[in-house]
């Protein structure tokens, strides 16, 4: 999961930051939440590459009812020196993108929708299918996501459901 | 002698693969006192090993050796090396199904006769009918407990089923219930009653789903008559001069090449490696595999029209809770052609856990149509479709020579196009299955594309006439006398209903006649 690197409290973090985005900020070796809520180390991603990658999760599967930590931590995998280049050279062109389509960056383009129509555009490309087919465990099966849903998963430690509402439904 | 066997005993029956096929009739030979050898590719788990966790589990019990896969489904496109999603284990796909348990219809023994001649398909009828079949359905179904069979009460409904009934009622339909399960609904057979736990697909902890993993092969092994080898994955059958099989070439669990000798060989590993088993196994005297005279090893492959259909409504029901397909709806299993195909198909609740809905809901979709869908989980109610498909002859599992497996064996690769009759009934299923959820106040539907395959069907099919299939009405192969198919992969016809309880069935009746036969001196 997603750590505040820890020598930096939440207001040294803030200082030494620069804004990615709305919705995060970038220092020298992170990746940060804009309120500072949550951060994570980046060791071999550009920290605004993580910020992107971020942010594209959440466009590719948009639940805004959690958090982006979550989308955080199913792209954490990409950070390492095997992965890096791969997702630097994939962000780059999806930066390239977005420039085309007249915003600054991806991270620039301020609605979801022209995001979207971006990602629409490279939606074939391996990179692209790599970062979604990536996501659909990387974040539906983070247990911790799971209550977020009301998902309860296992059953079986607490005697199943046979006592505890299987048949619970009241509406119908 | 007892178990353990030498490998060169050539008096044992080796059986080859040890699910519902394969594990049934192994246990049963043994309890008649006949000396067999069962091999078997995967582990052994049983119910404190298994997970309640779907990742986790399908990476314990999952087949994940490599297949390809070709045709026009869409299985193909979005799981293209996952044709089938079945175990590798000891007791084979019995530790993942749900339990559903119904016999043929009668009419679907002879579906060439009562289909007539349907463009495309090459039906035909199998060689034995409901008549024949009946005290063997009845033995099975005490085998497995199966509910609403014999004196075995009907399982609780959960709250999927609850909302499924409902709507059935609301749109007409009359033969709706919790379903014949091989579940218990009370103790049965030293095993506890269902604790709704609601992760019947990984594997049941409680014991309370029949598995062969637990039931046939320890008492199998209880008789001193089986020996299970686990991790032994079978690279060849071979024979000799006659044309009688001698035995089986496989890999032991640390990867040495072993031989096996034996009197028979029962081929039931599923209805991919079965075929490949048999094409694998070819040698000149037999250059296009084994028992192949007909050109039928292989084709024919069936998967059941499926589908799923989930829905939303704006209260919740948390169909995750209790068993994963206690429902069914029967109304649309009837052969009624007036509906714009042959055959029919059953309606079956069916709940899939958060990871999985995401995998399997709409297949490489993204963005919020997809995301308000998932948003909305707990509100969801679902039901998988199971109908009769057409088999066609170039619907096929065949050797595919340019990718091997971790033995340097040619893998199985699997051809698949749906028949213009397998989509009329899969769009009235997904009308019906979606009018079913409208009619309690879904506000959201979703007819969802077919799963990869977990009913795997007809690749050695039975036919009267050894040109027209693989195997006779004992599971016999035509060609080869002392050589036997004993899992689904015998399967003339698919029918509209699951089919381990006919496996199973087909087994004890194939354990009866070759110990007969045996004894008899004719084997
Ligand atoms: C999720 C799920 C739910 C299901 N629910 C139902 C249901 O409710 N009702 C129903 O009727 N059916 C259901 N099924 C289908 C049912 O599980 C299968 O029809 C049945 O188990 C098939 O039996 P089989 O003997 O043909 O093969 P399996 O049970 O798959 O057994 C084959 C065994 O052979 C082994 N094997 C293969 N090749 C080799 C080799 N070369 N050497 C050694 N061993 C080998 C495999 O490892 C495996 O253990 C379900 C299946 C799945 C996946
Ligand atoms: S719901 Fe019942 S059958 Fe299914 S796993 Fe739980 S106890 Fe076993």
């Amino acid at each position: 999961m997603t750590t505040t690197p820890r020598s930096l409290t939440r207001r040294a973090l803030l200082q030494q930051s620069v804004a990615a985005g709305a919705a995060f900020v970038v220092g020298s070796g992170y990746v940060a939440g804009s309120s500072a809520a949550w951060a994570m180390e980046v060791q071999h991603l550009q920290p605004e590459t993580m910020a992107t990658l971020i942010q594209m999760a959440r466009d590719i599967y948009p639940h805004d009812h959690v958090g982006d930590e979550f989308y955080a931590a199913a792209v954490k995998g990409y950070d390492s020196a095997d992965a890096a280049p791969g997702i630097e050279a994939g962000v780059a062109a999806l930066n390239a993108a977005a420039v085309g389509a007249g915003h600054a960056s991806y991270l620039a383009a301020g609605w979801e929708r022209d995001r979207v129509d971006i990602l629409r555009g490279m939606e074939n490309s391996p990179f692209f299918q790599m970062v979604r087919g990536g996501l659909v465990t990387g974040l539906y099966n983070q247990k911790a996501v799971w209550p977020l849903f009301g998902y309860e998963g296992e059953s079986f430690s607490k005697g199943g459901y046979i006592d505890r509402g299987f048949d619970d439904i009241s509406w119908l | 002698m007892a178990a353990p066997f030498d490998l060169n005993d050539d008096s044992v029956v080796v059986v080859i693969g040890t699910g519902a096929g394969g594990g049934v009739l192994s246990n049963e030979l043994a309890q008649k006192g006949v000396s067999v050898v069962a091999l078997e590719a995967g582990g052994r788990y049983l119910p404190q090993d298994y997970i309640n966790d779907e990742w986790e589990s399908f990476g314990q019990l999952a087949w994940l050796d490599p297949r390809t896969t070709s045709g026009d489904w869409r299985v193909a496109k979005d799981f293209s090396g996952l044709p089938a999603w079945i175990v590798k284990a000891v007791g084979g796909t019995t530790t993942h199904w749900a339990g559903a348990s119904l016999r043929f219809q009668d009419h679907e023994w002879k579906a060439r006769t009562n289909y007539g001649e349907v463009q495309g398909a090459n039906l035909l009828d199998w060689p034995i009918d409901g008549a024949e079949m009946a005290p063997w359905y009845e033995k099975a179904e005490a085998k497995l407990g199966v509910t609403r069979t014999g004196d075995r009460a009907g399982l609780p409904g959960n709250n999927n089923f609850k909302v499924f009934e409902a709507g059935a009622k609301a749109l007409g339909y009359e033969q709706v219930h919790t379903g014949r399960m091989a579940i218990n609904s009370s103790d049965y057979d030293e095993r506890p009653s269902c604790q709704q736990v609601g992760f019947c697909f990984q594997g049941c902890k409680f014991g309370a789903k029949w598995s062969a993993a637990y039931t046939d092969i320890p008492r199998g092994e209880a008789t001193g008559n089986l020996e299970v080898r686990e991790k032994a994955h079978v690279a060849r059958i071979v024979h000799d001069a006659s044309g009688k099989v001698t035995g089986v070439e496989y890999f032991d669990a640390d990867g040495n090449l072993q031989m096996q000798k034996a009197r028979i060989v029962c081929v039931a590993g599923n209805s991919f490696e079965s075929p490949r088993l048999l094409l694998n196994s070819a040698s000149s005297m037999f250059p296009d595999g084994l028992a192949n005279s007909s050109g039928q090893v292989g084709r024919n492959y069936m998967r059941h029209m499926t589908g799923s259909v989930y829905a939303v409504f704006d209260k919740p029901v948390k169909m995750w809770r209790g068993t994963t397909m206690a429902g069914i709806i029967q109304d649309e299993s009837r052969h009624d052609p007036s509906r714009g195909f042959v055959g029919g198909y059953e309606l079956e609740t069916l709940s899939l856990g958060l990871p999985f809905m995401a995998a399997f809901l709409d297949p490489g979709a993204w963005g919020r149509e997809f995301t308000t869908a998932l948003d909305m989980y707990e509100n969801m109610a679902g039901m998988w479709i199971v109908g009769e498909d057409m088999p066609q002859e170039t619907n096929r599992v065949t050797l595919n020579h340019d990718v091997k497996d971790q033995y340097g064996l040619s893998v199985a690769n699997v051809h698949f196009d749906d028949h213009p009759n397998d989509i009329a009934m899969r769009n009235h299923a997904y009308k019906q299955g979606m009018a079913v959820y409208d009619a309690v106040g879904a506000t959201r539907t979703f007819p969802t594309p077919p799963y990869p395959s977990t009913h795997n069907l007809g690749t050695n099919r039975m036919s009267e006439n050894a040109r027209d299939g693989v195997v006779n009405k004992w599971g016999q192969t035509h060609d080869i006398a002392n050589l036997f198919i004993s899992d689904g992969s015998q399967f003339t016809t698919g029918a509209a209903e699951n089919p381990t309880l006919t496996i199973v069935a087909l087994a004890i009746r194939q354990a009866d006649h070759i110990a007969r036969e045996m004894s008899a001196g004719n084997l």
